[in-house]
């Protein structure tokens, strides 16, 4: 408690200092600041690049753990790290990867995105857009403090009980896991009913449903897929923390507690989560591949059925994570075959997108590169989930390196590969700059050649007889080999990584400048400038067909039609109580994981207040000026 | 944007890796039991319908990135042709699929009810397994004898292994015999493995157990029916009277320092200790700890520093014992039959 106050103080002190001493104008000297514009902002695109932020800054850290994790295998018997430090790295591995970069970064293209695909100005809540942000760092921040304070969570990512429990990790190592998983879940939930609402009812008119652009509806999904995935999560989290912090029994078999009943919540929560990791990648696919085809997407209406069939399946089949538990013959073949069955939607996106691709005139820049690249190793991957549904066989590849490889090739080929393809293609539309093309391939090559020196192996290293989530093999049983060549590609890939990066810095500095439709583009976003204005369109726009962009510029003169007069635009105001909503969330977690009462219930005041404050305040937002008007005689 | 990049030749990668596939009494591609072969069998046949699935799909792409990628003046041509999609084709990719997975799920389906079936109490031997961090106890209950670390089983005949675990969830697996099944607290699990040839088969803990999950190894070392018979009446009978002196300061030794937790039958100890491995007829295992080779030396030095070789489990350090004293207990050890 007192450590809070002290540090509290610090940050005030040096705010001041920093900004030039305390007096009478120090709030608004603040106010003005660039941070603050950036922590109080309510605007879509600004939320969406702060995403990319947070999400790259978590890539690093969960990357770095996956190179030492991977330099302790490189060679039989290593002593590099070792027993309790190795599992610690794996979970935090696996939880950061999953939650803090996966679904944020794929959150950063949807919400820049999304808003300009459906021709709106902003998502239905940007007041909730900003919490659920503020509320995902606070939570993954929150769980990387683990390192500094205590330890980090040991028990895998998947967080099995009764390890999990206290008896058998007794440090706040799991506390950290439950509560930042908890606080970041809140805010994911948060930001998936935001864009819910934004899509059922911020649609331009005339955008239908069925002609929205596949990357919106798979974040359509993708969010309705979190509304019914999550809540299992956080019931289960709470359950965990009960038994943790409060010694309840849900899950301690000394207590009449049952250890299976975690299993189940957590894939019940873990299988759509893999779900909603892909199919945003899919929509992104689903844009980048007719673009630089120079065709509209084959077979639009079944690859949209496909989404929602794909999305409404992955509740179905948890149960094949847990072959392994002996729920009987019958459980196991039901979900053998409804996991088999999501292969065939799977295969009819395939096979539309390389339909996508016959006939056109195929582009490869940069993000086409990662799509083509995405098709075979994501149908490498996806056909090792066939196999590991067939049950039999899924008793020897549980738990080994196999499975091991079948979820990289999944999440690296389809994930990580859509997030890079958004990124090529969309940077010139957030950034107003287009990322370097040479230096875009020789990264892409690098990476790509990295996942499969990396992955493919592994497949054989279960087969040999390799466990997942060791720290150590022995010599002389066939897995120098695999486990050396899979270390390579982990440094291949870590090469691709660096040169993207220093790709986005030298954009940044000396790119190209970006004009409105760099790439020749069929969607709504292409239509406004490089970055958008903050109101993105002065009109709103009419919509008259799938791939309204492209029609107007085929068919119509090249720009878009209004939708309503030129006139005032109204704007929600920025706003400062998410971030301290969010703080306070982070104290009250922070104190739990100490079993710190008063400092848990102190940080959940500082929430509580906030909302009273929110509640209570009244903000109709401001009127904007578009460029269009000015100098026309029209004052705000 | 000039020099194309040819995407075919990444196809190679997987032929180069396919040779890392080797020998091992560990492996899964390699079963010496019945379980082990009708999982293998269904392993190869996903393997084949996969792999056509892959070569299909490979074809196309591969087709279609170097017939249809834009090449230099292909901008005057005009814009393709809009394809809105293909009732036919669309129709033909759902259902070969779903003919592919009716021919993989059917023997998938068969295998799970076949592999399932209980055994004959008459033509099967009963195993009891337990599973502790990290290490694993093992009973024969209608033999009134037990062990750790290795279990011993006779070929060609039904073994049902019935499985509790005592802290946190374990898997236990077998890969050369067949697939793994978990040890759930509060539950008793069941799996029934069969060895068709005399050997030592490799097992590993599959499911993470905590700091030494990697190093919770056991051996299955099976025997020719009358070699098992002979192993069971000598463990009915274990040989654990120390015959020297320096063995005899040994089992003092024990008894002061081991007792609370390790048991030796026919010892003459007044406890049997149960919260650590059983060390009877210890001279017989083949390795320590499940992790090193048996041998005084190693013995010795696991004794001074357990921690080292297996971080995380329960065993203190008997570093305060002189060296003659661990002599004298590393002797006796090696003294039981």
């Amino acid at each position: 408690m007192a450590t809070l106050i002290i540090i509290l103080i610090l940050v005030l002190f040096l705010g001041a200092i920093l900004t030039g001493g305390y007096n009478k104008r120090f709030l608004e000297r603040m106010q003005q600041s660039d941070l603050w514009s950036w922590i109080t902002t309510v605007d879509h695109k600004r939320i969406g690049i702060l995403y990319l932020i947070s999400g790259g800054f978590f890539f690093a850290v969960a990357g770095l753990e996956a190179l030492l994790i991977r330099i302790q295998l490189m060679v039989p018997n290593n002593a590099f790290i070792v027993g309790d430090t190795y599992n610690q790295l794996t979970t935090m591995h696996g939880t950061t990867m999953l939650f803090l970069v996966a679904l944020p970064i794929l959150f950063a293209l949807m919400n820049f995105i999304v808003p300009l695909q459906i021709g709106a100005r902003d998502v239905a809540f940007p007041f909730l857009n900003s919490l659920g942000y503020w509320l995902y760092v606070s939570g993954g921040l929150l769980l990387n403090l683990s390192w500094i304070f205590g330890g980090a969570p040991d028990a895998g990512w998947t967080n099995y009980a009764t390890l999990a429990l206290n008896d058998y990790s007794p440090g706040p190592g799991v506390n950290y896991y439950v509560l930042g998983l908890q606080i970041s879940g809140i805010g994911t939930l948060i930001s998936a009913i935001n864009f819910i609402t934004t899509i059922v009812n911020m649609r331009a008119p005339g955008m239908s449903y069925l002609r929205l652009p596949l990357f919106t509806w798979t974040t359509f999904v993708t969010s309705a897929i979190i509304m019914f995935a999550f809540p299992p999560l956080t019931a289960g989290l709470f359950m965990m923390m009960f038994d943790r912090i409060f010694g309840a029994t849900f899950f301690s078999t000394a207590g009449g507690g049952n250890v299976t009943v975690w299993e189940h919540i957590f894939w019940i929560f873990g299988h759509p989560e893999v779900y909603l990791l892909i199919l945003p990648a899919f929509g992104v696919f689903s844009e980048v591949i007719p673009t630089f085809s120079k065709k509209r997407l084959f077979g639009y209406h079944s690859m949209v059925f496909a989404v929602v069939l794909i999305g409404f399946l992955g509740f179905m089949v948890w149960l094949h994570h847990m072959f392994t538990v002996g729920l009987g013959p019958v459980a196991n073949s039901i979900f053998a075959i409804s996991t088999m069955a999501i292969a065939v939607p799977t295969g009819i996106k395939i096979f539309n997108w390389l339909f996508t691709m016959w006939g056109g005139r195929i582009r490869f820049t940069t993000a086409m590169l990662y799509a083509a690249g995405f098709i075979v190793t994501f149908v490498m991957g996806g056909v090792t989930g066939v196999m590991l549904a067939t049950v039999p066989a899924d008793l020897q590849f549980h738990d080994t390196y196999f499975v091991v490889a079948h979820f990289h090739y999944v999440i690296i080929g389809g994930t990580v590969m859509g997030m890079l393809a958004g990124f090529y293609y969309w940077w010139p539309k957030m950034f107003g700059r287009v990322l370097n093309e040479k230096l875009g391939k020789w990264s892409f090559w690098f990476f790509y050649l990295g996942i499969h020196l990396a992955f493919f192996p592994q497949h054989f290293l279960g087969l040999n007889g390799m466990p997942r989530r060791v720290f150590t093999f022995e010599a002389n049983k066939g897995f120098e080999t695999g486990n050396m060549v899979s270390t390579i590609g982990t440094f291949l890939m870590t090469i691709g990584v660096l040169i993207l990066l220093y790709n986005v810095v030298w954009t940044l500095r000396k790119g190209k400048q970006a004009d409105a439709d760099p790439w020749d583009g069929r969607t709504l976003e292409w239509a406004v400038s490089s970055p958008p204005p903050v109101y993105n369109f002065a009109q709103t726009p009419r919509v008259r067909g799938l791939d309204a962009w492209w029609l107007e510029k085929v068919h119509g003169d090249g720009k878009l039609k209004p939708a309503e007069p030129l006139g005032l635009i109204h704007m929600p105001s920025p706003s400062h109580l998410p971030f301290i909503m969010a703080v306070g969330f982070f104290i009250s977690g922070f104190g739990f994981v100490f079993h710190s009462w008063q400092v848990g219930a102190l940080g959940l005041v500082v929430v509580f207040i906030m909302m009273y404050v929110r509640s209570f305040q009244e903000d109709h937002g401001y009127h904007l000026q578009p460029d269009e008007l000015k100098g026309q005689g029209v004052d705000s | 944007m000039k020099r194309r990049l040819p995407a075919w030749w990444l196809l190679t990668i997987p032929g180069l890796l396919a040779g890392c596939v080797s020998r091992n009494n560990m492996s899964a591609l390699d079963p010496q039991g019945p379980v082990g072969k009708s999982q293998l069998n269904l392993i190869y046949l996903s393997t084949g319908i996969m792999t056509f699935v892959v070569i299909v799909v490979a074809a196309i792409y591969i087709y279609v990135v170097l017939r249809y990628r834009e090449r230099p003046g292909d901008e005057k041509k005009g814009i393709p042709e809009q394809v809105a999609g293909s009732k036919k084709l669309e129709i033909l990719w759902t259902a070969i699929p779903v003919l592919l997975l009716i021919i993989l799920a059917v023997p998938t389906i068969s295998t799970t009810f076949t592999l399932d079936k209980k055994p004959d109490p008459e033509e099967s031997i009963r195993v009891n397994v337990i599973g502790y961090q990290y290490w694993w106890g093992f009973e024969y209950p209608d033999h009134k004898v037990s062990t750790s670390n290795e279990v011993h089983i006779p070929v060609g005949k039904k073994v049902d292994f019935v499985m509790k675990s005592h802290d946190v969830i374990h898997a236990f697996w077998v890969p050369s015999l067949g697939g793994k099944q978990d040890l759930n607290p509060g539950r008793q699990d069941r799996i029934v493995l069969q060895a068709d040839k005399p050997g030592v088969y490799e097992g590993k803990c599959a499911e993470l157990c905590g700091a030494s999950h990697a190093l919770m190894n056991f051996r299955v070392i099976a025997h020719k029916p009358d070699d098992f018979d002979r192993w069971i009446a000598s463990q009915r009978k274990p040989d654990s009277t120390p015959k020297t002196v320096q063995a005899r300061e040994g089992r003092r030794l024990f008894n002061q320092n081991c007792i609370g937790c390790h048991a030796v039958r026919g010892g003459g100890f007044k406890v049997e200790g149960r919260t650590g491995p059983e060390l009877t007829a210890f001279s017989e295992r083949t390795r320590i700890a499940g992790i090193l080779p048996n041998n005084e030396k190693n013995l010795k030095d696991w004794l001074r520093n357990p921690q080292g070789f297996k971080p995380g489990n329960r065993m203190p350090a008997f570093d305060h014992l002189t060296e003659k004293q661990l002599d004298a207990l590393s002797v006796y050890l090696e003294s039981l039959k």
